[in-house]
């Protein structure tokens, strides 16, 4: 038992921080404390972040199954928690100059981390549903956190109610896999499927399953709150929203498919394959008429989503192995972006349309540069990075003989190349309106620049790509062992 | 050196690189650095090239400085280069130097301009020296990103619209590609343009909704191909983005892209089409003399008419690709050394073609035909520049132009008489577009106010034009200097291509052609 709990070492820890930095907040008493409050909450996630990277703690299975550290669950672990504590660490100034820094904001962002890590670490059905309602009631309330905000409000309401509704889903389809199997762990069912084939049931509640799941990444046809959330929530949030959350999901649908529906491929490859053409596809059309920016990021991510989902849908190892790296380089791309819209400003009032960005070169040739390369890696340009995330996926989809999803995929990436070249186009080739203020700290150039940096010449031959194809490949063993 | 290719490709990029990160500030100075430092980068590569150059030993037909290493996620970084590709080094980095100090009275943003030359360099070369296929795609497609700013950001007035029209068509013709080279992975089980040289596709023919198609896989990826390297070369009917692009660019971008980016459509041509689709090469023959022939035609004639001297050139040149299409699906060792020799040949021409318009518009501003006369009064030194590259445009004997020329049309013959008799039509044509051009611009009398007060070459235009004069004149009288370097590797690729089609003969016919 003893063991059980130096497994979940990371997890204890994250929860006990919550609520002691919850205590210093609501017994502290004062408003000045929040900084120190994010701070604190950002060193610890960033702390466990590296200390997981660098192998701490041991791997296993704990609570009987339901409770899984591998490789995978390590992976997805690293990029969450790094991920979330510079989303925490970049927001700051931004909440804190519209006065809505409170000290609720890190301790939620905590919360929900600590989800995700439930999420990706799940053995069972149980522990999923555990990990993915921390996680979303947390995203639910730092969605409506401008209460001020009608639309803010708006926004925690719409994702709350769908949000509701996919967990109901869910809850629905478990009820029929624990039904039809006699048990919620995966491994079990797994063994059920191998042995006695899959049930209409079965299939029934694995179809239900992959919904809910599609609602939680925001694939299509289940994205429908995705603009609307990204656009009324506050910036910070609505960053937080596009990293670590959809890491924390696609990782828990890799999960379950493969640890726990991985003898029934054939079930659930159509049902991913329709996701990943329907989002990738939609992503890429329906944001060609956006002049919002967070209202893009939104569409953009949905069509990411899809394309992350045509590595899942591959069912292999070099499948999940892509899924992994796509995520890493979607999500250094987005700390990239959105790092540059939190600091755009006019006036103090932050500016989100695509136009505020016109003549960007002529005034800020630096970031405007740092931004285009991240558009052209977003659009998968050759020979940025982001099109080696999805030349692999493609790979793993045609090499496990989906040869018209790779297709798909490839048309739907001109089609979307066009509304990111068309931020590139405002940037640099239309003539400056009104001067753009950047609110740009050390830590918003850094992340900025290390981003760009990154998309634009991790392909160098003499980098090995940082290692992370290797690192992904070893996760992706470790999830289909 | 082992490493001396990854060198020479990448040299630019870290000087690119080095442009963004550490020069600062926008003064004169800057601006002067900038410009000094991608010169002498260019300039250091060209050296570098020379290396390269020397220790290539033309008569062996395989690929030579191999460089074979781990690029990541069991992706390969492979890169050599033979016959095919030297020349088309030798022509990017000579230039290149030429270009960039062509473009020494670039004002706006200097820097930014300077960096995506360099880093459109490094594309470039890439394509030439990489031999795996994600590579080569890699190199093939970023090209597009430079030059889209190029044309974007230092063009004329439509240059938004031009920069759009370019990037669309020519991601649409890439995609395609990458389509047929994930098939070819899947099919080969490896990415790497050596084996795959010599990996055999299927040229049975299939049934797909309920076409017949004849030739099968090899006729379905030689067709993706064509649909990329059709758009970049460009030939007929894919080519209406070229003379707005080509408008639109500042001067040192028409030069690259006449003198360079064409090419790799054809070096794609040589590289993949001929030697992996053979059978299919062999079906489509006829389509591409077609298609090469009304390019040679046709943008003749619409060259004739045009009233912007950029546009004429550009047609021009869309006319010179269709002798090397035609070149090339000859498929015999005088029509492929012709379609080589013209596409190098053009390059110096066409670059310079372009350097001499640059040169009137840098003092007039503007490139209608018609506001120019009698420049030969004020400008003797240019209208001689002029006269040598406008008769090398139309092919005169002793010039570069005569031999890529001749040798496609006697290589044609052999295959085809009526297309290389339609072509050689081309050739009068040509010499009836250049030389009208000519007469308007530089003859006449001298009486348009405006061009009263017009100098002739400075000194820096003149250090441009003589490497450029000398080697279309060296190539001209001593062509061989040219073809000693690819005849073997040309002569190797024509005997696989041949023994390919013979073996393929039975089938092919029993498939009803």
């Amino acid at each position: 038992m003893s063991g059980d709990y130096a497994l979940v070492l990371p997890e204890i820890i994250m929860a006990v921080g919550a609520m002691a930095l919850l205590m210093l907040g609501a017994f502290g008493g004062e408003e000045r404390q929040t900084g120190r409050l994010v701070w604190a909450s950002a060193a610890l996630m960033a702390g466990l972040g590296v200390w997981i990277a660098a192998g701490g703690g041991s791997a296993g299975a704990a609570f009987g199954g339901d409770f899984v550290v591998d490789g995978f669950s390590r992976f997805a672990k690293v990029l969450i928690l790094l991920s979330s504590a510079l989303v925490l660490l970049l927001g700051e100034g931004y909440l804190a100059r519209r006065g809505i820094l409170r000290f609720e904001y890190p301790i939620l962002i905590l919360l929900a981390t600590l989800g995700m890590m439930m999420m990706v670490s799940a053995g069972g059905l149980i522990s999923l549903y555990m990990g993915l309602e921390l996680q979303s009631l947390a995203l639910y309330v730092i969605a409506a956190f401008n209460r001020e905000s009608p639309r803010s409000t708006e926004a925690g309401l719409k994702y709350f109610v769908l949000g509701a509704l996919s967990s109901g889903l869910l809850l629905y389809g478990a009820s029929l896999i624990y039904g039809y199997t006699g048990s919620t762990r995966f491994e079990v069912i797994a063994g059920v499927i191998e042995a006695e084939g899959v049930s209409l049931g079965l299939t029934f509640g694995l179809v239900f399953l992959c919904a809910a799941m599609a609602f939680k990444i925001s694939a299509a046809p289940f994205h429908m709150w995705t603009p609307d959330v990204y656009e009324g929530s506050p910036t910070p949030v609505t960053f937080f929203f596009a990293t670590a959350p959809k890491v924390a999901a696609a990782g828990l649908f890799a999960r379950v498919l493969f640890d726990g529906f991985g003898h029934a491929v054939a079930e659930w490859q159509q049902v991913l394959i329709f996701l990943a053409i329907a989002s990738m596809f939609l992503g890429a059309i329906a944001a060609i008429g956006q002049s919002n920016l967070k209202r893009l990021m939104a569409y953009s991510s949905i069509g990411h989503m899809g394309f992350a989902l045509v590595g899942l849908a591959a069912g292999t190892e070099a499948g999940a192995q892509s899924l992994l790296i796509y995520l890493a380089i979607y999500v250094v791309m987005n700390l990239g972006v959105f790092a540059f819209i939190l600091a755009m400003e006019r006036d103090g009032r932050p500016v989100v349309a695509i136009a505020d960005l016109a003549g960007l070169a002529r005034v800020r040739p630096g970031h405007a540069l740092a931004v285009a390369v991240l558009m052209f890696s977003l659009a998968g340009l050759p020979p940025m990075v982001g099109f080696f995330a999805k030349f692999f996926v493609f790979k793993a989809a045609v090499d496990a003989g989906l040869a018209p999803l790779a297709l798909a995929g490839a048309v739907a990436s001109v089609i979307g190349a066009y509304y990111y070249m068309n931020i590139v186009r405002v940037m640099y080739l239309t003539d400056p309106g009104r001067p753009l203020e950047l609110r740009l700290g050390l830590l918003q150039n850094a992340t900025i620049g290390v981003s760009a940096l990154i998309m634009g010449l991790g392909w160098l031959p003499f980098l090995g790509g940082l290692g992370v194809p290797e690192m992904a490949l070893g996760a992706a063993q470790a999830l289909l062992r | 050196m082992s490493n001396l290719l990854t060198l020479i490709t990448f040299l630019p990029l870290i000087g690119a690189l080095i442009l963004v990160a550490f020069l600062r500030g926008s003064d004169a100075m800057a601006q002067l650095n900038a410009k000094r430092l991608a010169l002498l980068v260019t300039t250091a590569t060209f050296l570098l090239s020379l290396a390269v150059l020397s220790g290539f030993d033309p008569s062996n037909p395989d690929f030579q400085f191999v460089e074979e290493g781990e690029w990541m996620a069991g992706l390969t970084y492979k890169m050599g280069i033979d016959g095919l590709s030297l020349p088309f080094v030798m022509l990017t980095t000579f230039m290149f130097p030429l270009t960039i100090y062509a473009s020494w009275g670039v004002e706006t943003r200097v820097k930014e301009y300077m960096a995506c030359f360099l880093l459109l360099e490094t594309l470039i070369l890439g394509v030439f020296t990489s031999l795996d296929l994600i590579l080569f795609y890699l190199f093939f497609e970023g090209g597009l990103i430079p030059m889209f700013l190029i044309i974007g950001v230092w063009g004329g007035k439509d240059r938004v619209y031009a920069a759009f029209k370019f990037f669309l068509y020519t991601l649409f013709g890439s995609l395609v590609m990458l389509i047929a080279m994930l098939y070819m992975y899947w099919d080969a089980g490896t990415t790497d343009i050596v084996a795959l040289l010599n990996h055999q596709f299927s040229y049975e023919g299939i049934d797909l909704l309920g076409w017949h198609i004849v030739g099968g896989a090899q006729t379905l990826m030689w067709l993706a191909f064509f649909a990329s390297f059709a758009v970049k070369l460009p030939m007929w009917p894919f080519h209406t983005w070229l003379p707005d692009a080509h408008v639109q660019a500042p001067t040192a971008g028409s030069v690259i892209l006449a003198a360079i980016l064409l090419k790799l459509g054809g070096y794609g041509f040589l590289r993949f089409s001929l030697p992996m689709f053979p059978v299919a090469s062999e079906i489509m023959t006829n389509f591409v003399f077609f298609l090469s022939v009304v390019a040679i035609i046709y943008t003749s004639l619409v060259a004739l008419m045009q009233e912007d001297m950029k546009k004429l050139i550009a047609y021009s040149s869309v006319a010179h690709m269709g002798f090397v299409t035609m070149g090339i699906f000859a498929a015999n060792q005088q029509s492929i050394d012709g379609a080589i020799f013209q596409m190098i040949s053009h390059g110096f021409i066409s670059g310079a073609l372009f350097l001499c318009v640059g040169v009137i518009y840098d003092r007039m501003h503007t490139r209608e035909i018609a506001a120019y006369g009698g420049l030969v009064n004020r400008m003797p030194v240019y209208a001689a520049v002029m006269m040598l590259f406008t008769l090398a445009n139309v092919g005169l004997p002793g010039t570069s132009g005569f031999v890529g020329e001749f040798l496609t049309l006697v290589g044609t013959y052999q295959t085809s008489t009526w297309t290389a008799f339609g072509a050689a039509t081309g050739v009068v044509l040509s010499a009836a577009y250049a030389l009208w051009l000519y007469r308007r611009v530089l003859f006449g009398d001298l009486i348009k106010e405006s061009l009263k007060s017009i100098t002739d070459l400075n000194a820096r235009e003149v250090t441009v034009f003589v490497p450029l004069v000398v080697m279309t004149i060296l190539l001209g009288v001593y062509p061989s200097l040219a073809t000693d370097l690819f005849g073997p590797t040309v002569e190797a690729l024509v005997e696989n291509v041949h023994s390919a089609i013979a073996q393929a003969a039975g089938p092919l016919q029993l498939a009803g052609r």
